[in-house]
């Protein structure tokens, strides 16, 4: 079913009558229709935004069409885009069960307590929550360390820079972006110690014209490689293109849009991980857990490069690449220590989940300001 | 001037000039038709349509000159609906004005669905040989994009329209004493129908602006409240094209620097910049409405008015 109902609440009068005015034919066609007779899991997506924003959302949806293609006899999928993250969930999700759904995927971080809240109404229903940090008997959690990628798409522009200042449009200063940035400017750094990154904050995951000005602005001050951290890379893609400089993708491979200045990116693949807990699920072998892994695992990687790239700087990076894939080399490894010197790992150790969740500061290198709300 | 605050304050004005510009379009349709009497509170749903349009047609056919085209008529088509209900059937201004707003941002986020994601032909940066090596003023005005050029005449042209031709007088007069108009031989519906309509064409270029030039695609109310600002613009430029061209830069201004700032490690809290042009807005209000208590505020007489 590709309906929302946000879209049917707001919109809906004014597209019912347009959908008559023009004789019905860009009514939304329902995708599936698998009834659970036909013993096929139900498997049903809701992200944030649409599925077509060629970002977080995008990549979500790239992974649910990969577990259809592979479990086309096991199983069938649904998607229910542009739900914002409030009670309106609530209703997505219980309509979704209604119609037979046993495995809900709620793709985004502020979907956790609603998602929460009807798991405990429907013991029999599981959910894989992309983020969250909080589980439940029958909701697990899942996500991947994106900042390993990004530190290896840093070492691409630190090496491809003549200007030595890369420039990252970013939306907010949560720890989650913050370790991006600082894997990005470190990555960077390990190749380039003369490389500088930018950081301008837009304080909204998805503001085109805000991040494009931004974008923009970054170039004129002599930025010339822009990367991002938004819920859709386009903009800041599309924008350097347009002005002749290099740019490092975020979510999701984005090389058509730019093909001059594509370095690399890093890239979400959920694919195998939503397969293995489908048919978990299907197998009845399922067990909730909080699945946190690397590139180890799979989930991320970084996206193809681009003809702007050299050989050896590629050659370089898969080595490097390797490395983090066998852990023996993590983006943050002790000693850490942030822009005013303070020690934040100390030598020898290794960085756990909470640690990277806690971030709050930037790493040397790293120009611009976290602002506190 | 140390060498870090040149290229900034060029980045800025650069991008006050590129961010004011959308704003600028609306506003200067806005000057037109509350010239005329008649006030257009739905601009930001006539600018989603113009953007939306340019997008649709830029993906088919490629061709900027035929997107620009396409955002002109369908702000018109929405002007020509205000004129309709709100002229021609008399319905409250207000009213029919919201109605647009809520109509284009409805009907955009509905008909756009196939459109988000979409690659598009979008408007390049040009670069005016010769004047765009200008020292700062060069690179701040003259390496910009077709849009922005063809904004600098459009506000010469319009306020050239509105105090040295007859037309203009005639609007001006629709929007001050329509039954002085009327007696005197100007057809008022007419002339306040034009003014709507093109103020409305004007709004669906300044929609163009954000998706062809900004966000190079369709984003679902990408507008965010431009059309809104480009309202109270015009109040805040007190109904002459000319300020409302400074007005809207400074709004561009506030906001390349809320982004640009950013870079120099300045403590300055982006969420106060973000407040900093309506700020300024009701801190320019305040002598406006001091200066003019008697009267309106220096708005044309009938405006609003059926």
């Amino acid at each position: 079913m590709n309906y929302s109902r946000r879209f049917l609440l707001k919109r809906g009068l004014v597209g019912f009558a347009l959908a008559l005015a023009l004789g019905g034919c860009s009514k939304p066609e329902p995708t599936s229709a698998a009834k659970p007779a036909d013993g096929k899991l139900k498997v049903g997506f809701v992200t944030v935004g649409p599925a077509s924003d060629w970002g977080y959302n995008y990549a979500h949806n790239q992974g649910r069409l990969y577990l259809e293609a592979r479990m086309a006899n096991e199983a069938t999928t649904s998607i229910v885009e542009n739900i914002p993250e409030s009670a309106e969930l609530e209703r997505v999700l219980e309509k979704m069960i209604a119609d037979g759904t046993k495995l809900i995927f709620p793709t985004s971080y502020g979907y956790l307590d609603p998602a929460l809240r009807v798991a405990a109404r429907h013991p029999d229903v599981i959910f894989a929550h992309c983020g969250g940090f909080k589980s439940a008997s029958n909701l697990m959690t899942y996500f991947s360390y994106i900042h390993e990628p990004m530190y290896l798409s840093g070492m691409a522009a630190g090496r491809m820079t003549k200007t030595n200042k890369l420039g990252f449009v970013a939306a907010h200063p949560i720890p989650q972006v913050l370790r991006n940035i600082n894997a990005f400017t470190l990555g960077a750094r390990s190749v380039n110690p003369k490389a500088t990154v930018n950081v301008v904050w837009t304080n909204n995951w998805y503001d085109p014209p805000t991040e494009a000005e931004a974008a923009k602005g970054l170039i004129k001050l002599g930025a010339d490689v822009l990367t991002m951290h938004q819920d859709s890379p386009l903009t800041v893609v599309q924008t350097a293109e347009s002005a002749g400089v290099f740019s490092v993708g975020y979510h999701a491979d984005l090389h058509q849009f730019a093909p001059k200045g594509w370095l690399t990116g890093a890239m979400w693949d959920w694919g195998e991980l939503y397969v293995r807990i489908a048919q978990s699920v299907k197998d009845g072998t399922w067990k909730t857990e909080q699945y946190r892994a690397g590139m180890d695992g799979g989930a991320v990687k970084i996206a193809p490069f681009g003809p702007a790239v050299p050989a050896e700087v590629q050659k370089e990076i898969r080595a490097m690449e390797e490395k983090i894939v066998k852990r023996e080399f993590v983006p943050f490894q002790g000693p850490v220590k942030d822009r005013d010197g303070k020690e934040r790992l100390a030598r020898g150790q290794q960085p756990d989940f909470e640690w990277m969740e806690k971030m709050d500061w930037f790493v040397e290198g790293v120009v611009g300001t976290i602002t506190k709300k | 001037m140390t060498d870090t605050w040149t290229p900034l304050l060029v980045a800025a004005f650069a991008g006050a000039v590129r961010g004011g510009t959308p704003i600028l379009y609306a506003a200067l349709g806005e000057t037109l038709a509350q010239r005329a009497g008649v006030l257009n509170l739905g601009l930001e749903g006539v600018m989603l349509v113009g953007a939306l349009a340019s997008v649709v047609v830029s993906y088919y056919t490629g061709q900027l000159f035929l997107a620009l085209i396409a955002a002109l008529l369908a702000g018109a088509v929405f002007g020509s609906l205000h004129a309709l209900f709100a002229l021609r059937l008399r319905a409250n201004q207000v009213v029919s004005g919201l109605a647009l707003l809520v109509l284009g941002n409805g009907i955009t986020a509905y008909l756009g669905i196939p459109y988000v994601g979409k690659k598009i032909t979008s408007l390049p940066p040009v670069k005016l040989a010769g004047l765009s090596e200008i020292p700062f003023l060069g690179p701040v005005l003259f390496q910009q994009d077709f849009l922005v050029y063809a904004s600098y005449p459009l506000v010469l042209l319009i306020a050239w329209l509105l105090y040295r031709t007859r037309f203009g007088l005639e609007i001006r007069a629709a929007g001050e004493d329509p039954e002085t108009a009327d007696a005197s031989g100007a057809h008022v519906l007419f002339v306040r129908s034009v003014a709507v309509i093109v103020g409305g064409a004007c709004a669906g270029i300044g929609g163009a602006y954000l998706s062809l030039v900004y966000a190079q695609g369709w984003i679902e109310n990408m507008t965010a409240g431009r059309g809104l600002i480009s309202v109270g613009l015009v109040i805040f430029a007190r109904w002459d094209p000319v300020r409302a061209m400074w007005g809207a830069y400074l709004f561009g201004l506030a906001w390349a620097l809320k982004l640009l700032l950013q870079t120099t490690g300045l403590q300055v809290s982006p969420y106060l910049l973000g407040m900093a042009p309506y700020l300024l807005l009701l801190v320019v209000l305040i002598p406006v409405g001091v200066r003019y208590r008697q009267g309106n505020g220096g708005a044309p007489t009938a405006l609003g008015k059926a």
